[in-house]
């Protein structure tokens, strides 16, 4: 099985190519505990990586993952107001595209700059989150992390608390996780909930208690203050009072579930200090996953060959 | 000079009239509609198996000039109305500098004069720089032809202006074309509200943005005895709202748009900024609507809101592309195939809402094969099926979420005060 051209989200994927994607993260992974970090897989072959948004951890990510891979790596920086004056998002596409890349992994805060760039260029695109869309390899890195902890993905009882209108994280792992028969409930604020959302096979919740009952895994989202300045919810102080998880709000879950969060983290805001730093969560180890996977989905879409990792 | 247009199916609902006729025109006036009229003196036109129409009247079109002539002006704009069938266009006052005052009114006339191949008649702006601050010189905009008032991009969002503008307004008899939407309730939207706003992870735009204003404007309405009249229609609310508001005898009427009818927001799954509009492209449910509001006339006239804009504007990031659809150059084609051959609507029911539906909420002595009104003709071939080429558009604006369609039932000749302006699709006078 090969993977399309572009993997823009996980809505419409199948569950054979998620499965392709996290199995050969696992060898991956191996690669990154390795003294020698490289393999000379995608030797040749080049990447760039578009962010319009800030990100550290997504995008050293990707560097990292395409130079244990061997790939040539290029970050371009772009400053948000350079999209509105100057140069149109078509020509610099065009600009990053003859200087020979190969792949494009991008960031936007608008949603669907992705698809549009990946029906205006021959490179390969890689959707690293755009607006309030998906962020599929946050996902996938997500699903890893999961299947790793619980040794399947299958049939879980899966809690994603916090922002659920505003978060492509969120989106990403519903439809992931939804081709593994999980039972997927969100939970957060009703004004932070997006229209018709049951419609995506979902729960909806407003109660964290009730949510969490008889949970595996808490997906803990990000909280972005300027929601509260928005009118979404009144104060930081009432949003942690009802959606903070903490090893007390916990007491319902499956007694050994697992809590993920994307990061960066509001301490004391959507997640207690206290669970974060606790082996219930493993929010470290989500970051050396999301190194694997990218790995993974950089070999098998830039034509890297079994042989190679093999050794 | 005489035209005779021959053998063709004459449609015109403000006479009655549905059957198979002859229409003579002798200077630019409609002189007889009869069984086979004989004038050897007259150009004669085979309209045999063709529609032969009152000349279809848009009340809703963004000819951009002055000031954005790179989008549209009239030149071209008025062109794209006569390919598409329409002899007729009231352009909106949304230029630069607005049609606020009668200078740039009859500046726009003028300009019409001169370089335009239809009819144009200018809306005016309700407040003074489209700025919903102070009311505009209504008395002299009419004086200066513009046969109604809005503020249309940048509603009127003080009620208590509205309602002086009402009651003002209510002098003359002007009707007040309201575009409907609470800007609060729309801020940084970019799609309908929804279960595909959800998916699509674009913010949306609740039907709520619309009804809130088209309720307001229904009471004021009621409350002044105005004519108010609600702009493209998109929700199904909104039309019960006026609905209820006609049967009670509140003098609202309404227009939808071809998009508005046809495509729901699943379509903007793309994120193909063609696709993007004000009011967005809405539900199913809200398209069922629009429909059964056509069917027990509540909708009195469909008008394109033609918005043509500039390539760039629209080839970009969905969140920075412009709102809005070119609308002239497909409108009738459209609503012939999808609405009248698989008979959702009847022909008759067509022609009324391009005609006499408009002409009658403007006031116009338009829309009318009557012996004596204006020679104003749209012919439409039933049977011609093409293919919508935006490439090949007279409008500038090459923004279609239609591009590609292929569709049956074309405009194939207009004529405009007795003049054959545009023949096959190709403009002939110019």
């Amino acid at each position: 099985m090969e993977l399309k051209k572009d993997l823009l989200g996980l809505r419409g994927m199948s569950r054979e190519e998620m499965e392709l994607i996290l199995n050969t993260a696992v060898p991956m992974k191996d690669i990154i505990n390795r003294d020698i970090k490289k393999v000379p897989t995608l030797r040749g072959k080049a990447l760039v990586t578009v962010f319009y948004e800030n990100s550290t951890r997504t995008r050293t990510s990707f560097e990292i993952a395409g130079k244990y891979l061997s790939a040539d790596t290029v970050n371009l920086a772009v400053s948000t107001s350079s999209v509105q004056k100057g140069e149109s998002l078509r020509d610099t596409i065009k600009t990053i595209e003859v200087m020979g890349f190969d792949l494009m992994v991008m960031r936007h805060g608008i949603s669907g700059t992705p698809h549009y760039v990946a029906r205006n260029t021959k490179m390969r695109v890689i959707n690293a989150g755009d607006g309030a869309n998906e962020h599929p390899t946050q996902a996938l890195l997500d699903m890893f992390s999961i299947k790793e902890k619980k040794g399947t993905l299958e049939n879980l009882k899966v809690a994603i608390v916090g922002d659920i209108l505003h978060s492509r994280v969120a989106r990403s792992n519903i439809y992931g996780l939804s081709q593994f028969g999980c039972e997927i409930r969100v939970v957060g604020p009703a004004t932070l909930m997006p229209p018709e959302v049951e419609k995506l096979g979902v729960k909806r919740y407003h109660s964290l208690d009730l949510a969490l009952k008889d949970v595996d895994v808490v997906n803990v989202l990000r909280i972005q203050r300027e929601r509260q300045s928005a009118g979404l919810f009144p104060s930081l102080d009432e949003y942690s009072n009802l959606y903070m998880l903490s090893p007390e709000r916990l007491q319902n879950a499956k007694e050994d579930v697992l809590v993920l969060h994307p990061g960066p983290m509001n301490r004391g805001v959507e997640i207690s200090s206290s669970l974060a730093d606790s082996n219930t969560a493993v929010i470290n180890e989500q970051v050396t996953n999301g190194v694997a996977v990218r790995m993974a989905l950089l070999y098998l879409m830039m034509g890297g060959t079994k042989d190679e990792i093999a050794n | 000079m005489k035209l005779l247009i021959k053998g063709g199916r004459v449609i015109d609902p403000a006479n009655e009239i549905n059957d198979v006729l002859d229409v003579l025109i002798e200077d630019g006036r409609i002189k007889t509609v009869d069984r086979n009229i004989k004038a050897a003196d007259a150009e004669t036109i085979d309209a045999t198996g063709k529609l032969v129409c009152p000349g279809f009247i848009d009340m809703h079109v963004h000819l951009r000039e002055p000031g954005f002539e790179y989008k549209e002006d009239i030149a071209s704009g008025t062109r794209a109305a006569a390919a598409g069938g329409f002899t007729t266009v009231c352009c909106m006052p949304n230029t630069d500098p607005v049609i606020d005052n009668a200078a740039v009114a009859s500046f726009v006339r003028e300009r019409a004069r001169k370089s335009g191949v239809v009819n144009v008649l200018p809306i005016g702006t309700i407040s003074k720089g489209q700025e919903g601050k102070e009311l505009s010189e209504m008395a002299e905009l009419m004086e200066a032809g513009c046969v109604g008032v809005s503020d249309d991009g940048r509603p009127v969002l003080d009620s208590g202006l509205m309602r002086y503008a009402m009651q003002y307004a209510t002098m003359f008899d002007l009707p007040l074309l309201s575009h409907c939407e609470e800007t609060s309730l729309s801020a940084d939207g970019q799609m309908h509200e929804g279960y595909y706003s959800t998916i699509y992870g674009l913010k949306g735009i609740p039907a709520a943005a619309e009804e809130v204003m088209v309720a307001r404007d229904i009471i004021l309405a009621e409350a002044t005895g105005a004519r108010v009249h609600i702009c493209h229609v998109s929700t199904a609310g909104s039309i019960e709202l006026i609905r209820t508001a006609q049967d009670r005898g509140v003098q609202v009427t309404c227009e939808v748009t071809p998009h508005h009818l046809l495509l729901t927001d699943e379509v903007v799954g793309g994120y193909d900024a063609d696709t993007k509009v004000s009011p967005p492209l809405r539900s199913l449910n809200d398209v069922i609507a629009l429909r059964d509001g056509i069917l027990d006339g509540v909708v009195d006239c469909i008008a394109t809101d033609h918005a043509p804009h500039h390539r760039e504007s629209k080839d970009c990031e969905f969140n920075l592309a412009a709102n809005g659809i070119s609308g002239l150059e497909t409108a009738v084609a459209l609503i012939m195939d999808q609405l009248v051959i698989p008979g959702i609507i009847d022909e008759e029911t067509m022609v009324r809402l391009f005609t006499i539906g408009p002409a009658d909420i403007l006031g116009l002595t338009k829309g009318t094969l009557e012996a004596g009104a204006d020679a104003d003709v749209t012919i439409i071939d039933p049977q011609l099926s093409q293919t919508v080429d935006p490439e090949k558009f007279y409008s500038k604006g090459k923004n279609t979420p239609f591009k590609g369609m292929s569709l049956r039932g074309w405009p194939c000749m207009t004529i405009v005060q007795g003049k054959v302006v545009c023949r096959d699709g190709i403009i002939v006078n110019g």
